[in-house]
């Protein structure tokens, strides 16, 4: 570089999607040896990224290796298209590879993400690109590399299964919540990176290709299309997946993955649909959930409201048979009286903000 | 709310001018110049070069300057620059026994071929703060007659190293023959343990300084005690020469300044080896003698295996030393803490809500010493 110091610099011009074209060969001959090898992490050359490791380095290598010039390209994080991270990858893509992007999950090609599946089933002609921090099931049983890699050559993880059962020794449950370990096709142990294990199920048989980037790590995995994919557990643990109590807020949808909101410092709090295209989605086909009237269906992510009074007993109130503890409408004694307009059902006594059940 | 319904991108918008504006800072102030960052904040420079890896004053001082003063993003902005990249080939090791030396001091001899040679240094100033670099003019120290006068700074020339010095008579192990094999290249191949010398070494070169500062000092205070000495620590111009095959001839690419240190190392033999001393090494771009000597003394603990010797401290364990030692990679996910995490938040959330609901199920008497658990 011999500009001046005074003058202007030159201007410097990137690659389509960034990479050059020799990295991305080298990410797309690991990419194919993860595919043919379900489950194994491939140690690949990861490049530095204009972005900085732990933000989807990783992701962002893999989906810029798959990415062609007609694919669009949808990027989610925590399953929301609109957090500030998945904007600025989606915007790094924008602008470097120049490719149609979407929020909608049926008609991207490529989606990228960071601890969620989206709930609208993936297809055949789809790819799914999950950035991933710690690649290694196994890193927090035993943090060497050395080690960890040897007990995969070995299939040796009786580690795993002993964590898990002191885990129910101790506490009664699998105290596991998000990158629950599963096994590939028979094989590998794998960390499915930190979804929540209400995901878990959906890598299972999944039409799409899955492929999962580490970049600080230097790992690339991968779940071909259709392959069993087990969450492990015990015969008289099975594995089990969190339930909500109630349907989101916004959309009524239920059998989905919700966020906690708090609306208040008062105890209030809404649950809405963690997938915000998912959400739009049914609030335009007409779907609508107790407080869809006053969030608004413009907004995915709901936006503080007056209706101080939802949940309005504050109480951290779990009942772990599931049952959420009867709610009488009005307790709320601050603002705004509280029942939101529930129209499905107004006689049924509404749960409390009890979060998940099993 | 940091992910308002639709609000990310013109939030992020927002928030990335007004870092511009906080970086530009009061406008009736001048801009500083490139320049002025190279000349005058030299060794801000140097350290954004060498653990960037990339020689190149002019781009290190735009970092410097767009990241505000914070070196650990300049070297970010570095390293994601120089990725891009193409490589031409490697250049030949470079003769540091052929470089034009600005500073060089040895430890362990008084005098020796050379001279110790002080050079710029802060070694032995009173650190007094001097107010008069206070203003916006200020004369100086040195005038340019005086810099005139230092002939090593006007003419820097090559000496002997004192680790060559001591090779002649066998008192210290050779340094690794130079088989002209193609290195290990940690930037294009994913490092696998135990790693080679070349690995290892350019992993610590581009290694945080304050991390390899902590380590070195452990090794001083019983963690891997290896008795050093500087045995010489030398700071000037190195030619890079590269022998282009299509050409099929040598050509040199340009000098680079560079701080190597060989410390000096106790090592009692073995069976098959004579007493004698054995050498930590640490090379860094630019004047950055205090990373070049840290490495250099974490480099000899981590030879431990080689030489027999006990394991069992921090800045011996291989894997654990090299895979920290990289702060882009260590600032990337430490500060990743700050992304949403809510939806694994939820999942933990939801499993201690549920735990303390069983635990005040089985024992509703316990539920008043909660507050002491």
């Amino acid at each position: 570089m011999n500009a001046h110091a005074t003058g202007a610099m030159p201007e410097i011009t990137y690659n389509f999607a960034y990479l050059d074209e020799q990295t991305k060969r080298m990410i797309r001959r690991a990419i194919l040896k993860a595919i043919a090898v379900p489950g194994y992490q491939v140690p690949f050359a990861a490049r530095e990224m204009p972005m900085p490791y732990g933000w989807g380095t990783g992701g962002v290598q893999v989906t810029a290796a798959v990415l062609g010039p007609d694919d669009v390209l949808k990027v989610i994080d925590q399953g929301a298209d609109d957090t500030t991270n998945a904007v600025a990858i989606r915007g790094f893509f924008e602008k470097t590879a120049r490719v149609a992007t979407t929020t909608s999950a049926r008609e991207a090609t490529v989606i990228q993400t960071r601890h969620r599946i989206p709930e609208t089933p993936l297809t055949e002609n789809q790819i799914l690109v999950y950035q991933v921090p710690i690649p290694e099931p196994l890193r927090f049983l035993e943090p060497r590399e050395t080690e960890t890699r040897q007990l995969h050559a070995l299939a040796e993880y009786g580690l795993m299964h002993v964590k898990l059962y002191e885990d129910i020794a101790r506490h009664g449950h699998i105290a596991t919540t998000y990158a629950y370990p599963v096994e590939v096709a028979g094989r590998y142990v794998m960390d499915p990176s930190p979804i929540p294990k209400f995901d878990n199920p959906k890598l299972d048989d999944c039409p799409a290709l899955q492929l999962f980037g580490a970049g600080r790590e230097k790992r690339i995995y991968a779940i071909p299309p259709f392959t069993r994919v087990r969450s492990l557990d015990f015969e008289d643990h099975p594995f089990r997946v969190q339930r909500f109590a109630q349907p989101c807020a916004l959309c009524a949808a239920t059998g989905v993955y919700l966020d906690e909101v708090i609306l208040d410092d008062k105890g209030g709090r809404m649950f809405v649909c963690s997938d915000t295209d998912y959400c739009n989605e049914r609030q335009e086909a007409g779907h609508r959930g107790e407080m869809a009237g006053e969030a608004g269906r413009a907004s995915p992510s709901p936006q503080p409201s007056p209706l101080r009074g939802e949940g309005a007993d504050g109480a951290l109130n779990l009942s772990p048979t599931g049952k959420g503890r009867p709610e009488g409408p009005g307790e709320g004694t601050w603002g705004v009286p509280t029942t939101p307009s529930s129209a499905g059902d107004p006689g049924s006594a509404r749960a409390a903000p009890s979060g998940m059940t099993k | 709310m940091y992910v308002a319904a639709k609000g990310g991108e013109k939030a992020i918008r927002n928030a990335h001018a007004l870092l511009a504006k906080r970086r530009r800072g009061n406008k009736n102030l001048p801009s500083i110049s490139l320049a002025q960052i190279a000349q005058q904040l030299t060794l801000a420079v140097d350290r954004v070069m060498a653990e960037g890896s990339l020689y190149d004053v002019e781009l290190a001082a735009l970092a410097v300057k767009q990241a505000r003063g914070d070196l650990i993003e300049a070297i970010f902005l570095i390293r994601a620059f120089r990725t891009t990249l193409p490589r031409f080939g490697y250049a030949q090791a470079l003769d540091t026994s052929e470089m034009l030396v600005r500073r060089r001091v040895s430890a362990t001899y008084k005098d020796l071929p050379g001279g110790q040679l002080l050079g710029p240094t802060f070694d032995y100033t009173h650190r007094l703060l001097d107010t008069s670099l206070g203003v916006a003019d200020e004369a100086g120290e040195v005038d340019d007659e005086a810099r005139q006068a230092d002939p090593a700074d006007a003419a820097p020339v090559a000496m002997p190293r004192v680790t060559d010095l001591l090779g002649q008579e066998g008192l210290i192990e050779a340094a690794p023959a130079d088989e002209g094999a193609e290195p290990f290249d940690i930037t294009r191949a994913p490092v696998s343990f135990p790693v080679d010398r070349s690995t290892r070494l350019q992993t610590l070169a581009r290694g945080d300084e304050g991390y390899l500062l902590a380590l070195g000092y452990s090794t001083q205070r019983g963690y891997a005690r290896s008795h050093p000495f500087v045995g010489e620590i030398r700071f000037g111009d190195v030619e890079v020469i590269f022998e282009a095959p299509e050409l099929g001839f040598e050509l040199s690419l340009g000098t680079v300044q560079v701080t190597e240190c060989q410390s000096v190392n106790q090592f009692k033999g073995s069976a098959t080896t004579p007493p004698q001393f054995t050498r930590g090494y640490g090379l860094v771009f630019g004047q950055c003698e205090r990373k070049a000597l840290s490495m250099a003394l974490v480099e000899r603990a981590l030879r431990w295996k080689e030489l027999g010797e006990e394991p069992g401290a921090p800045a011996q364990d291989e894997e654990f030393v090299l895979s920290h030692c990289d702060n882009v990679q260590a600032t990337g996910f430490v500060e990743h803490l700050k992304l949403p995490h809510y939806v694994d938040f939820q999942a933990e959330l939801d499993l201690v809500r549920r735990m303390r609901a069983e635990q005040a199920a089985e024992r509703p008497a316990d539920g008043i010493k909660e507050a002491a658990e």
